[in-house]
């Protein structure tokens, strides 16, 4: 009741700001990997996902966010296009619809692309997906 | 790494004066340690007051003051006047144990080993800590160790002896991020719960001041108890008697509460009743400024 009145009035109290504030410094002090070993992360990641599909580097975005009881990963990856000379996991995934997020990952023996396996061939047809998350739940808060 | 330890150790409190034979103890007491990493939280009063509640049930409390150098736990119970000797005599065997422990005024079964107050918290011996709460574990029932703050020397030779964890927070950004970090350095050996101190509803219910679900619901630990901000335990302290020493005020109650619940009783969880006049829910209502 006193609350509804409080936005009635815009009221914002100053322990949803606590609330908040607390929220990020902990998440920051569990990842005590802390910003380098984040972005360190975040270039390993592009690495392993240029593999496959052209990325825009300049625009990825990595963030993290409390899921219940865990810290979860989001990484925003836009995908400009496919790399033609990966050693994609299956010929055929450009094809049709766009391939769900998890489909290069599935495969782990396309990671030896160039000598052993000969690159399957691609389909010229570079399927643009713009945007790509992908979830994690690596560090466990609290 | 320990003997097993008996989960309602002097619950019942019916063999307050049973001295264990040293060699096999026929059982021994609980070693929890009252921390938080920020300083003046309460954990002192805390210390003090749940060693008076655990008394007053009939069990055999020793406190231990860990904060060398900066004693305090004989002020709050008003006994700075008995002090002779303190931890590091014992630890450093110019005293025997005995001697040292400072019966407590009001309450017979309730020892004090005072903290040295003119040495450094580097000169204990860890290991020897260890070995002097393990002592005093085969003679009491409970050992509470009053933790200093920070997460340094003075801080683990306060939890090296222990085996449980109790930490005090207040509804403060910094106490809570030092209680998660204090939490995650304990680990899963000494299942921490939690004190909620100096809680004040009137705030909390302005918004003015983080509630104990947004502190749980951040830290999310077992809750052991709150404990609201009366001005009761200021004088409390000013006297030098803890405050869980009278019948009538509230926070004497959460403090009893608390007791009981750490004896292994099932008590209502812990809340604080927020009392609030018919003028002053008109003036949250219309008047009162957030800031």
């Amino acid at each position: 009741m006193i609350e509804f009145f409080n936005k009635l009035f815009g009221r914002e109290a100053s322990s949803s700001t606590a609330k908040e504030r607390l929220r990020l410094v902990l998440m920051s002090d569990h990842l005590s990997l802390a910003p380098d070993m984040v972005e360190a992360m975040k270039r390993d990641l592009v690495d392993v996902i240029s593999k496959y599909v052209q990325v825009d580097r300049t625009k990825i975005e990595v963030s993290f966010e409390q899921q219940d009881k865990a810290l979860a990963m989001l990484a925003n990856i836009p995908i400009v296009g496919v790399n033609r000379d990966a050693g994609g996991p299956r010929g055929g995934s450009g094809n049709g619809a766009p391939a769900a997020s998890s489909a290069p990952t599935a495969n782990p023996s396309a990671q030896a692309s160039a000598p052993e396996n000969p690159a399957p061939p691609q389909p010229a047809v570079p399927t643009p997906r713009r945007r790509r998350r992908k979830k994690a739940n690596p560090a466990a808060a609290t | 790494m320990h003997v097993l330890r008996q989960d309602d150790a002097g619950g019942n409190g019916s063999q307050p004066h049973e001295q264990a034979p040293v060699a096999t103890p026929a059982k021994l007491g609980r070693a929890i340690v009252i921390t938080s990493g920020k300083g003046g939280v309460g954990k002192t009063t805390t210390t003090a007051n749940l060693g008076t509640a655990l008394a007053r049930r009939g069990a055999t409390v020793a406190l231990v003051d860990a904060d060398v150098g900066l004693r305090n736990l004989d002020i709050l119970l008003g006994l700075e006047s008995r002090v002779k000797y303190h931890v590091l005599d014992v630890l450093e065997e110019t005293v025997e144990l005995e001697e040292a422990l400072i019966t407590d005024k009001n309450s017979p079964t309730l020892r004090l080993l005072a903290a040295a107050q003119t040495r450094e918290k580097d000169e204990v011996d860890t290991e020897k800590m260890r070995a002097l709460v393990q002592r005093l574990r085969e003679t009491f029932d409970y050992v509470l160790i009053d933790c200093p703050a920070g997460i340094e020397t003075g801080f683990r030779n306060a939890v090296v002896g222990a085996d449980e964890a109790i930490v005090v927070c207040t509804p403060e950004v910094s106490a809570v991020r030092d209680v998660d970090r204090v939490v995650g350095l304990l680990g899963n050996r000494f299942r921490p719960q939690l004190v909620i101190n100096r809680v004040r509803p009137q705030l909390v219910k302005k918004g003015k001041m983080l509630s104990v679900e947004d502190v749980n619901g951040i830290l999310r630990l077992p809750l052991l108890g709150v404990i609201a901000d009366e001005p009761e335990v200021i004088v409390s302290t000013n006297k030098g008697e803890p405050i869980a020493l009278r019948t009538d005020t509230k926070t004497a109650a959460a403090y009893h509460a608390i007791a009981a619940r750490i004896a292994g009783e099932d008590v209502p969880a812990p809340t604080v009743e927020i009392k609030e006049s018919f003028m002053g829910k008109l003036g949250s209502l219309f008047g009162g400024r957030r800031s």
